[in-house]
């Protein structure tokens, strides 16, 4: 029997303190879809109730480990003790691929002022220069960034002061991040301080005209498992050219080059949405929410990027490479379909991924039954809409918000008004998201922060048949019997990007749901019951 | 052994105060240590006969993890041991880290030992208990014993108060009381009578009213304190009398911190009265 969703947020919240479940509540919601198109609040980006076990990571992860990590020829450098640097060595699965082989690839190294007591207590600033001026040394890169760890900000290093120094002295480009990772409620804050960082210091600064006709910007794309090969491909095919990727096989030199875009295509709306937006305001680029994830979505996305440029060879060219595409796509899918049809996924990670991935698995048939974010706003749960209506808390207003203007010289719209409302009539939507619920069955169940004894509750109650999550619930997840497959890390798998990577996600699920292995796991005291007389007696 | 911290209101005259009383129970024959929790290690001055100090931190930095007792203490007037935690320059840094690091220090390097055979041991704490550092003298196993530098001027009697509410957070957890108060006079009205008075209401005793006397300012020229500068000064008397009320006393209380309206009420009582 299907269970009740009603039942079972109830079920979720009864063994929680009042005040707790109250606040709980708001962020369990069960999906309606209403007449205006709305759908109902969900509370996010709030903190998690200290005890309960959160997916979520901090803000210095959110701001090296997902956003400027992935650049390969940004040498990044954690100025903190020497844990922060090692546990935060890319481990995301970020791939990369220099053009040449003497070209720069940084993302195998990790860099660390290896912090100590001694630095605490005199101040950590001498050391930091002393290693920014040795990796340069080493490496003469064409960047250093230096992050921020917990202990910087608690004893006030000034790492920016540092950055405006050793950029002088070196003449690279150096900037710091202050990604403290006890600022804002995760790792979202930490995307957020990224985005200006990069905009502030990188973006802009490289003026080299771009002569191609179709150039945009990938943003939110973090090529985990070579998902952005797969996106690159594609893109070549279709004749349209990348000038930047934020950031997954990206470089320096194409951020600094990124304005010279048309166009800004956001996959992960959470954690870049900042630069997209900043990008508008200061030189005019629109942007629309992509989504590479899912044969349709892909199709989708490359339709919509061939209507902006609003060119027939682009389109036809398009059209032709999804047509390509699609046969074996369709194959796949008719031949997963006769097994996986009907079965049931839930799926609790990122801020984009959540979303994104139910497309794959409508493609096969398959329902997702519950989903949510770690790491969230109300808008990538319920729409752009819903953005004047959001409360800017205190933990929010701890992240600077830059005041960004048109710029003087080069500002410049790359579509008229009138364009893009008739865009917007077309179908495409521009600088809009609509958000995971609205794409939602009702019914569903949309958590947000999910913690431990939720996921663990609801696995029992609902018994999907594969949980999607992340390292730090995989385990658990699999004790009770039922696949789970990690997303952000693709286990050891992908691409699952584009209609090749919609292939592979299809062959994995399929095996991972249909497999016998979980049916012939029997914990000891399943099977015998005079296991613990025995052990006793013995 | 006892261990004793003394803290007070920035610029108040803690290390002269604790210098001199140092002083004087050195006289008494006490064997006595004084650890200097100011990162401007200025706290022993008196007792060396000036800034001779190398620092605990600044040791622990040049010589890495081979640190010895004798490299970070110093031999002072009347025998008496003085060490100096040392820290960041200003604006830099944690000065808090630092005093956790070198009390650290000095316990395993076994300054605190039996072996050495002491009678007293002085925090000399930098102003108010701004964060844990400072408040790392009167941690469980530290000092047990506080004396609380005061005058009758309102902000002295301000921070006095508020050191009181850290005590009565380490009170419960560890094992910390409160001696008493002591007044180093500023001249102002009725002083004698509100420090008494505020200490009544803290719970605890005015140990010793010291007066304000020029010789302390001629004796700190010369880098000495009274007792050794002058022996026969009356200030050096005051000095002896306030070591001996600290060597008998024996009145250790769990301070009661007032309300700020209560303490703004005693100024009026006893500064208006004049």
């Amino acid at each position: 029997m299907k269970p009740n969703p009603h039942t079972t947020k109830n079920e979720l919240l009864k063994v929680y303190p009042a005040k707790t479940a109250r606040k709980r509540a708001d962020q369990i919601v069960v999906n309606e879809h209403r007449a205006d198109g709305a759908v109902p609040e969900i509370r996010a980006n709030v903190r998690t109730t200290p005890g309960a076990i959160t997916q979520r990571g901090c803000t210095y992860a959110g701001c090296k480990g997902v956003v400027i990590g992935p650049t390969r020829d940004i040498l990044s450098i954690t100025h903190g003790p020497i844990g922060c640097g090692f546990y935060s060595w890319l481990t995301r699965r970020n791939q990369t691929r220099p053009e040449g082989p003497d070209d720069a690839n940084y993302i195998t190294y990790c860099l660390s002022t290896d912090m100590q007591d001694e630095q605490i207590v005199f101040g950590g600033e001498k050391k930091l220069r002393a290693a920014i001026e040795e990796a340069y040394a080493i490496f003469h890169p064409k960047a250093i960034a230096i992050f921020s760890t917990c202990p910087v900000g608690l004893i006030g290093d000034d790492v920016h002061s540092v950055a405006r120094d050793m950029k002088e002295k070196l003449g690279i480009n150096v900037f710091g991040f202050s990604c403290e990772g006890y600022k804002g409620v995760s790792q979202s804050a930490g995307h957020h301080i990224a985005n200006n960082q990069l905009f502030k210091h990188v973006v802009g600064t490289n003026e080299t005209p771009r002569p191609e006709k179709f150039k945009i910007n990938m943003l939110g794309e973090y090529n985990i498992g070579g998902d952005a090969f797969v996106i690159e491909d594609l893109l070549e095919r279709c004749g349209i050219t990348l000038v930047s990727t934020f950031s997954g096989d990206s470089t320096y030199d194409a951020f600094a080059n990124s304005h010279m875009a048309d166009l800004n295509a956001v996959m992960c709306h959470r954690s870049i949405n900042y630069v997209a937006e900043m990008m508008e305001k200061k030189f005019g680029i629109p942007w629309i929410k992509v989504n590479f994830v899912g044969a349709e979505g892909t199709a989708k996305s490359l339709r919509h990027i061939a209507q902006y440029f609003n060119d027939a060879e682009l389109t036809g060219r398009v059209e032709k490479v999804i047509c390509e595409e699609m046969t074996a796509v369709l194959e796949t899918q008719f031949d997963v379909r006769s097994r996986c049809e009907g079965k049931t996924a839930m799926l609790f990670v990122g801020g984009s991924r959540a979303h994104h991935y139910q497309m794959l698995f409508a493609e096969m048939g398959m329902k997702t039954v519950a989903a949510g974010y770690e790491f969230a706003h109300r808008d990538d749960y319920e729409g752009r809409r819903v953005l004047p209506s959001v409360k800017v808390d205190a933990d929010s207003r701890n992240i600077e918000e830059l005041q960004v203007v048109a710029d003087e010289t080069r500002y410049l719209p790359r579509r008229g008004p009138e364009e893009l409302v008739q865009l917007q009539t077309g179908g495409v939507e521009i600088s809009g998201y609509q958000g995971m619920m609205p794409e939602m069955e009702e019914g569903t169940l949309v958590i947000d922060d999910i913690y431990h004894f939720e996921m663990e509750r609801l696995l029992e109650i609902y018994k999907p048949d594969v949980f999607c999550a992340g390292v730090k619930e995989k385990y658990a997840v699999q004790k009770a019997g039922i696949p789970c497959k990690q997303l952000h890390s693709y286990d050891y798998g992908g691409p699952y990007a584009g209609f090749r990577g919609a292939i592979n996600f299809y062959n994995e699920i399929d095996r991972m749901v249909n497999t016998k292995i979980w049916s012939f796991a029997r914990a000891p005291w399943e099977t015998e019951e005079e296991l613990e007389q025995e052990a006793l007696a013995s | 052994m006892r261990k004793i911290a003394i803290y007070g209101k920035g610029g108040i005259g803690k290390s002269t105060t604790t210098q001199n009383t140092v002083a004087a129970l050195a006289e008494m024959g006490k064997k006595v240590m004084v650890v200097g929790c100011d990162p401007k290690a200025d706290s022993t001055r008196l007792l060396l006969g000036g800034l001779a100090q190398k620092t605990v931190l600044d040791t622990l930095r040049e010589e890495g993890e081979d640190v010895a007792l004798a490299d970070i203490r110093r031999r002072g007037y009347g025998n008496t041991y003085c060490t100096e935690s040392g820290g960041p320059e200003p604006g830099v840094g944690c000065a808090g880290r630092g005093i956790i690091t070198s009390i650290n220090l000095l316990e395993q390097l076994g300054a605190y030992g039996e072996a050495e055979n002491l009678d007293y041991v002085f925090y000399d704490v930098l102003g108010d208990v701004v964060c844990g550092g400072f408040a790392m003298p009167i941690r469980e196993g530290k000092a047990k014993e506080i004396y609380i530098v005061c005058s009758g001027e309102m902000m002295a009697m301000y921070a006095a108060n508020n050191i009181c509410k850290g005590i009565v957070k380490f009170a419960q957890a560890g094992g910390v009381r409160l001696g008493g108060l002591i007044c180093n006079s500023r001249k102002v009205d009725n002083e004698r009578e509100m420090i008494e008075e505020l200490a009544l209401r803290l719970g605890t005793q005015m140990i010793h009213f010291v007066p304000r006397d020029n010789d302390v300012q001629r004796a700190e020229i010369n880098r000495k304190t009274v007792i050794e500068w002058n022996p026969a000064a009356a200030q050096a008397d005051q000095y002896r009398q306030l070591a001996r009320a600290i060597d008998a006393n024996d009145k250790f209380v769990i301070p009661k911190p007032l309300m700020m309206d209560n303490l703004e009420g005693l100024l009026i009582d006893y500064g208006l009265a004049a």
